[in-house]
């Protein structure tokens, strides 16, 4: 680790300034990320500023009826808020299930958007990545697949992101606040994160020296029962092979709207918006949900090592949607 | 870097610290406080979990800056008297010896403050013994590779009954 300093933050444009102008400086939130690859030589800054004192860190009603989560805010803090259980479950069930006690109470709303890759190749620096490297090439390929993507991927990168709430978020049609040196600005949910293409060394349309101010839910209300459903490798505490953000609005048998995205098949939280048209204005039969399914999935690319995985999230998939449709019977 | 906080109710320094290092480094090599375990330094196992402001975390993932004008409680600090001579184990460490739940013994501080953060966040709450599962969720973080966490179980189970006892009135187990 080369040497670097550590400032604490006052006021956001202060920091967004001292950012932009130093190419070699970062935020830092919880650190549950960053001191981690800090350690691991993925990144080598010369300046850390701490923003968490200064972000927001709760959450708050908006007069259009939607809410805004503070991007300070701890995750297990917002994992816990009741306003947030009862609204919008999935985001709360997609916090939990990610990582472990100990880390969601360090862990902030801007940092967990903002989390890298857990792509082993890109963790190791002694492997080509061009995440990290760029035109260093991929060591993927070949290599450890299990926890890559399936979906947007391309010649240059395989890695998926690794968040549970950015899953969540992308299913509610979140907006992430975001200041940079010309002001603030919005962004959607479904924008923040890219495909990697050629360039797979940006994860994000943000540019160097933006902060993450906040997140904005809209008013939503059959989010109130939504799901969040994460397969995984063991019971608790592990990535998701594949996970499923969901939410459905029927009403006389028949689906009014549906909001579904998927984790862990991409290099951005997957938003499902083939499997929602095949759901608009459908029965829910098992055949509907196992077409909408098929259609998200259809153009699925596994490489060698995941070809389980577009069976695994076609079926976690209308496994979701199935407990919520007969939720939804049952109420 | 100077750096000053509270660890186990005692106002401390540290000085020439360097920013790279992590809150784990800070207390082992500089306070004397080695009580919180070094072992993945990645966040994946636990065994440095400390408090910081009232919320348990890995100690390894916090910058020594993040640290500074917060408090933190260790391992060292769930003894009940600050003097050596009289020190006597919580309920949680003395539950963790007598139901065999160390080993090798690596784990066992992270554990234990994540125990006792549990029974807080349960017992403490005036709420009910917390069942296998959440015993288990609660720990997730924690990993040991000696026990197979039958008897971590036991112990964690073990203590949360004493303080309950005790809280409604039995008097102390
Ligand atoms: C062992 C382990 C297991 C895990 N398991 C899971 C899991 O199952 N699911 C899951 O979703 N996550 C998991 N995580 C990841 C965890 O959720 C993230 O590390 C955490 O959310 C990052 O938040 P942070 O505040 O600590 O970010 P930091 O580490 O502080 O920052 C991460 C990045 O975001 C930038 N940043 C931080 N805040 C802002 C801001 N406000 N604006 C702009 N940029 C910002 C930083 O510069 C840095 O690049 C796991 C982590 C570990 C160590
Ligand atoms: S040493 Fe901190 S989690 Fe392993
Ligand atoms: S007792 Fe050895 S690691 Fe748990």
């Amino acid at each position: 680790m080369n040497p670097f300093d550590y400032r604490r933050a006052e006021d956001a444009a202060g920091a967004v300034a001292t950012v932009a102008a130093d190419p070699r400086a970062m935020f830092l939130g919880g650190g549950t990320n960053l001191v981690d690859h800090l350690k691991l030589g993925i990144v080598d800054p010369d300046l850390l500023v701490d923003v968490t004192r200064l972000l927001p860190d709760g959450v708050e009603p908006l007069p259009d009826g939607g809410v805004r989560i503070g991007a300070g805010m701890r995750n297990s803090d917002l994992a816990a808020d009741p306003l947030i259980r009862r609204r919008y479950p999935v985001l709360s069930q997609a916090l939990l299930s990610g990582a472990s006690g100990q880390l969601r109470n360090a862990a902030t709303t801007g940092g967990n958007l903002l989390q890298r890759t857990r792509c082993v190749y890109f963790q190791d620096v002694t492997m080509a990545c061009n995440k990290r490297r760029p035109g260093s090439g991929c060591s993927a390929f070949g290599g450890y697949t299990r926890y890559h993507a399936i979906l947007g991927a391309s010649e240059h990168c395989i890695a998926t992101h690794p968040s549970d709430m950015a899953v969540a978020l992308s299913a509610l049609d979140a907006t992430v606040v975001v200041q940079g040196t010309d002001g603030e600005r919005r962004v959607a949910m479904t924008e923040l994160h890219r495909l990697p293409g050629d360039a797979p060394e940006r994860d994000t349309v943000l540019r160097h020296g933006d902060l993450i101010t906040a997140v904005e839910l809209p008013d939503l209300p059959f989010a109130a029962r939504s799901r969040y459903r994460k397969v995984r490798d063991r019971a608790s505490y592990a990535f998701a092979l594949v996970s499923v953000a969901a939410a459905v609005d029927l009403s006389d048998g028949v689906i009014r709207e549906a909001r579904i995205a998927l984790g862990g098949v991409a290099h951005k939280p997957w938003r499902a918006t083939r499997a929602e048209a095949e759901l608009r204005g459908a029965r829910p039969t098992e055949e509907t949900l196992r077409a909408a399914a098929e259609a998200e999935l259809a153009e699925a690319r596994p490489v060698e090592g995941n070809e389980f995985k577009p069976t695994l999230a076609r079926n976690t998939l209308v496994a979701t949607l199935r407990d919520l449709v007969e939720e939804e019977r049952t109420r | 870097m100077r750096v000053s906080f509270e660890v186990n109710g005692h106002e401390v320094t540290a000085d020439n610290v360097w920013p790279g290092e992590s809150l784990l480094y800070v207390l082992r090599e500089r306070l004397g406080l080695p009580g919180s375990k070094n072992a993945c330094e990645q966040g994946e196992c636990g065994s440095c979990t400390v408090y910081l402001d009232g919320v348990t975390v890995c100690s390894c993932l916090v910058a020594a800056g993040q640290a500074q004008g917060r408090a933190v409680r260790t391992v060292e600090g769930l003894a009940e008297s600050g003097d050596l001579a009289e020190r006597r184990l919580s309920p949680v460490q003395e539950a963790f010896v007598e139901a065999g739940a160390v080993q090798c013994g690596f784990c066992t501080p992270g554990l234990l403050v994540q125990t006792d953060d549990l029974i807080e966040r349960t017992v403490g709450q005036g709420g009910g013994v917390p069942d296998e599962a959440e015993i288990r969720e609660h720990l997730a973080g924690n990993l040991c590779r000696c026990t197979g966490y039958e008897k971590i179980i036991d112990a964690v189970r073990l203590a949360a009954e004493r303080t309950a006892a005790q809280r409604d009135g039995g008097g102390p187990a």
